[in-house]
């Protein structure tokens, strides 16, 4: 049967509830009361909508219409006064009661007033100049009050301060702020981090700061003339804005009886402490505890709350918070989570300080996770950091790298300096203002801005950027996407939990995963080329090719170019040709007019621009295995020449570099694997920077870097083991890609996979079979082998209809009469 | 969405064309890619990609989307509409009869 739903205070954590709950289509009439006379709008935005940055339109979550449109019947402006929970009735101001079935209160906090003379006006609330912040109409009679005025006084150095300040300077050219304590932002800051950013605040923006300035009196008869501070020093102002902090809307709660300490007392389901059909949520709830006064806890909250209250999920359970926090000023980059100072003497702490330029940089790492950072003055790793705080990730060996770019381009981009024409993404030419079009219109996630501009999805570096923007321009509201945790976008998984369904299920086509696993079934063109590989990684010889989940490339086995032919690129193992070979090639590439024939950076030859359908009589005529140059697969071994020939070779890197390429050859992956052997730590073959290098080094053996990368991104590999012999390092590089394929998430080359994972634990892995997997690695490995063939052996007989015919008029194709 | 107009024209065996792919036609002075999804049933759209002209026959496809195989934007089969903000393409009637593809009405 429908039940009654009552929710109180329809603010970002009741209107998020009720999404929520609709999203997972539960069965309520709903009816919520508002003290607002609003929809749900963005308090967070108060402040951009201060700066001016931001209309009034702009900032609205749930319009109007929304509460119509599902059927909400929404009471704005009309604030509820008592809740019978025994009659289960919650009576409003205006006099009339409602009675639920199930009740869920809201009512967030509101601005806390320190007790200062003549703050009030007992006829109008607030002395005239005087204002709070924290809604809508506060803003606005901030906004116009200011306007007339010159100097401003903003009492409460936190993060609403200072945001509160940064605004006033849109309207009025004086402002001065007053904190309580010894250094700004003392709750998210240590010392002397508050003392750079009041550097900053000061010399940058111009705005006047005060620490340990007590606020006692606002001076003026009729309207503000001046604050007087406990020391005797009068301030002379006209606009007094109190930011000093919020308190819990718990009134109502207590005065009907509920569990209230500081706030409304709740379990792990968000029910309110011995109440069945009572719940609270967002910030006047008091969990575990704790009271939370940001806004990503009650997504958290909110979506237990909906889990429970639908029967969707009644073990939901939600168990707290880790909290970030950002301040939203532009030009002043603060950042801050967890801790911040060390709480024993095993907290490792890492400190970076630059005062001139006003940086610095906090770390403080307990048990090898993150358990604080403060970032001042640099964010450009903020969302890094909150990333591995958030999720308590390994963190890398090498501390400076969670601080700086090491290797990277330096001087990180601020979005909000960019102009909006700026390219963003070279590779696709999406500019800021594109992206920001995107968020604004309503799309809040990376990767939903990523598919619909394309921004991000060529080379993959200025994904960091693209992310930075869409959190900006998102004002701290960007939303975490369930799906970027999802092997491919159109199956609900991450891929462990992926790998056991296809195992369970025995699934071993394309078809048979979006049948069985997507919700409704429905296939997805973008999901079918990573499926494909993880099949055949999976089942090899078992796995049942359907070649439309292949990309074009894997169909026709070459890469396509920017006109629709192709390129032929054959092995050549180890670099390593014959003057027999490459006579072939050039009388095939006469025979065919080849427009280009290359050196490619693998240490082969290519030719360029082939039509499709030339390709099987070309494979032909060279008769020679493809290199792969097109796959998502083992590409090629580059190496030096080595110990053969070379003065300083101490190893033998062409011979072993051609035995790895003659065995792993062709093997898929989720990525692209480069791999090198070069003959001495001179690394002439470049082996530091592969995705597996390895190096010879004197007394015989040779050492395995792996990670390494030197495309867009350039990193050098970790050091994973040295070994005594061509054939050990044969078997251990086939295990370490084995361990990279079954677990690399989709397109995840091995310079994030091996940070990711923490070479430490890889070569726990791989090396010293901590986890009794290394045979298993081998045999699975083994068998990809053996399952080997060479694509360009399709000549003979097409895979399927048409598998080589022209999809473009690169040459005339046949006619087809015209019926009249 | 643009549909294109198009005098019924018989393109060939529908075996032509594996599931789940596309083959390009020539029609008179249009290029045409048809795709057979994998229920069977069968679209048929302009063949050049109107982003840099990419062969959209070689474009990997489920039941909703054609995506381009040279920068991987998304056309919607049904409409010709773009999922990001590229222009359409033109979409034709197309069925199978009697094992023959139809373009056209
Ligand atoms: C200027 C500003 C900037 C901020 N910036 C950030 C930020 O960058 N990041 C961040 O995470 N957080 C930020 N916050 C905090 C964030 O806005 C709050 O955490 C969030 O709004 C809390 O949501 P809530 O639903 O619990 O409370 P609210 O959003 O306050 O909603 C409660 C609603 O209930 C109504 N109500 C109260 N009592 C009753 C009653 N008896 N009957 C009917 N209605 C009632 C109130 O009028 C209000 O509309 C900011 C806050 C402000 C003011
Ligand atoms: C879709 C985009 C890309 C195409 C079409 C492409 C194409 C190619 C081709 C055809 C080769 C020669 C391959 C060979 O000889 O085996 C090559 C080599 C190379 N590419 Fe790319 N590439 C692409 C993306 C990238 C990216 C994203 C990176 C870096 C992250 C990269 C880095 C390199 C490097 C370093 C080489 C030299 C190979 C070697 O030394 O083994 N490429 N690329
Ligand atoms: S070959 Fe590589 S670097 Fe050169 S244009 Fe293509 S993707 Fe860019
Ligand atoms: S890496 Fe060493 S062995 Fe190889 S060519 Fe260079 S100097 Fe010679
Ligand atoms: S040519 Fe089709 S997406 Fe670029």
């Amino acid at each position: 049967m429908t039940q009654r739903l009552v929710v109180i205070g329809n603010g970002m954590a009741g209107a998020r509830t009720v999404e929520e709950i609709l999203a997972r289509n539960g069965d309520f009439t709903i009816t919520m009361f508002g003290d607002e006379p609003y929809g749900n709008y963005n308090r967070i935005m108060l402040s951009n909508l201060l700066a001016g940055v931001e209309d009034e339109a702009g900032i609205y979550l749930n319009d109007l219409s929304w509460y119509a449109d599902n059927g909400i019947t929404l009471n704005a402006g009309v604030r509820i006064e008592r809740i019978d929970r025994f009659a289960k009735v919650v009576y409003a101001t205006d006099g009339t009661a409602t009675p639920y079935d199930k009740l869920i209160i809201a009512t967030g906090s509101s601005s806390w007033t320190p007790p200062i003379k003549n703050i009030h006006n007992p006829k109008r609330g607030f002395h005239q100049g005087v204002f709070a912040f924290r809604t809508l109409d506060d803003t606005r009679g901030m906004i116009r009050y200011a306007r007339d005025h010159e100097r401003a006084v903003v009492i409460g150095g936190g993060l609403l301060g200072l945001e509160a300040a940064r605004g006033l300077q849109n309207h009025l050219s004086d402002v001065t702020l007053l904190h309580a304590m010894g250094h700004l932002m003392e709750r998210q800051l240590d010392e002397k981090a508050g003392h750079m950013l009041q550097a900053s605040v000061e010399n940058k923006l111009g705005i006047k700061v005060i620490t340990n300035a007590m606020t006692t009196e606002i001076l003026g008869k009729d309207r503000v003339t001046g604050v007087k501070l406990a020391d005797g020093t009068v301030i002379p102002c006209d606009v007094v804005v109190i930011a000093a902090g919020i308190r819990p809307n718990t009134q109502v709660a207590a005065d009907s009886g509920l569990t209230v300490e500081r706030g409304i007392v709740v379990d792990d389901q968000m029910r309110v402490q011995d109440e069945d059909d009572i719940y609270s949520v967002g910030e006047c709830a008091q969990h575990r505890g704790n009271l939370y006064g940001l806004v990503a806890p009650l997504w958290d909250q909110a979506k237990v709350l909906a889990d429970h209250i639908t029967g969707r999920d009644v073990e939901a359970a939600y168990t707290g918070s880790k909290l970030s926090t950002k301040l939203k000023v532009a030009g002043i980059d603060v950042a801050s989570m967890g801790l911040i100072a060390p709480e024993s003497d095993d907290d490792e702490v890492i400190i970076y300080s630059e005062p001139k330029k006003g940086v610095y940089k906090q770390l403080i790492i307990r048990d090898g996770a993150l358990a604080g950072a403060i970032l001042v003055g640099d964010n450009s790793k903020a969302a890094g950091l909150i990333q591995s705080f958030d999720r308590a990730q390994a963190l890398p060996e090498e501390r400076a790298e969670m601080l700086f770019d090491i290797g990277g381009p330096t001087g990180e981009v601020k979005p909000e300096d960019m102009p909006d024409d700026a390219q963003v993404c070279n590779c696709n030419g999406v500019s800021k203002g594109a992206i920001c079009g995107v968020v604004n219109a309503g799309c809040k996630t990376v990767s939903g801005v990523m598919d619909s501009t394309r921004a991000g999805k060529g080379c993959g570096t200025c994904k960091p950027l693209v992310q930075r923007i869409v959190e900006w321009a998102a004002g701290g509201e960007a939303e975490e996407d369930p799906a970027a945790s999802w092997y491919v976008p159109g199956v609900p998984m991450p891929k462990p939990e992926l790998m056991a369904a296809i195992r369970k299920y025995e699934l071993k086509s394309v078809s048979s995963v979006f049948e069985k696993l997507v919700p409704g079934g429905e296939h997805d063109a973008k999901s079918k080329m990573g499926l494909a590989s993880l099949l055949k990684m999976m089942w090899a010889d078992r796995y049942v090719d359907e070649r439309d989940a292949r990309f074009i490339n894997d169909r026709v086995h070459g890469n396509i170019q920017k006109d629709g032919t192709f390129s032929v690129v054959p092995q050549m193992k180890g670099g390593v040709t014959t003057p027999a070979e490459l006579k072939r090639i050039a009388e095939v590439a006469e025979k065919y007019n080849v427009p280009m024939v290359k050196l490619t950076g693998g240490q082969r030859i290519d030719l360029l621009g082939i039509p499709k359908e030339q390709l099987p009589a070309m494979w032909a005529d060279l008769d020679m295995p493809s290199g792969y140059a097109y796959a998502k697969s083992f590409r090629t071994v580059k190496t030096c020449v080595g110990s053969d020939f070379c003065r300083f070779g101490v190893g033998d890197s062409t011979a072993l570099g051609i035995a790895i390429e003659e065995r792993y050859q062709g093997l898929e992956g989720p990525g692209k694997m480069k791999l090198a052997v070069t003959g001495c730590p001179r690394n002439c073959a470049e082996a530091y920077v592969k995705d597996l290098g390895v190096v010879a080094i004197d007394g015989g053996k040779w050492e395995i870097y792996v990670g390494g990368a030197a495309g867009a991104h350039i990193r050098k590999g970790d050091l994973l083991c040295t070994l005594d012999s061509a054939e050990e390092v044969i078997r251990m590089t086939g295990r370490f890609l084995q361990y990279y394929r079954e677990n690399a998430n989709w397109l995840e080359r091995t310079y994030s996979f091996v940070p990711r994972i923490g070479i430490e634990r890889i070569r726990e892995i791989v090396v010293e079979d901590t986890d009794g997997i290394a045979d298993a690695l081998d045999a699975a490995v083994d068998e990809a082998v053996q399952s080997y063939k060479d694509p360009w052996k399709e000549r003979a007989v097409p895979a399927t209809p048409g598998q080589f015919r022209t999809s473009l008029p690169l040459t005339v194709l046949p006619q087809v009469p015209v019926r009249s | 969405m643009t549909i294109a107009p198009i005098s019924e024209t018989v393109l060939g065996p529908v075996d032509e064309i594996p599931f789940g792919e596309g083959r390009t036609y020539a029609v008179g002075p249009d290029m045409i890619a048809v795709f057979r999804l994998r229920d069977g049933s069968l679209r048929a759209v302009s063949a050049v990609c109107p982003h840099k002209g990419g062969p959209l026959a070689d474009g990997q496809i489920d039941n909703r989307v054609v995506v381009c195989p040279l920068h991987l934007y998304a056309w919607d089969l049904a409409t010709g509409c773009s999922q990001s903000g590229q222009p359409p393409i033109s979409v034709y009637p197309v069925r199978v009869d009697d094992g023959h593809i139809i373009l056209g009405d």
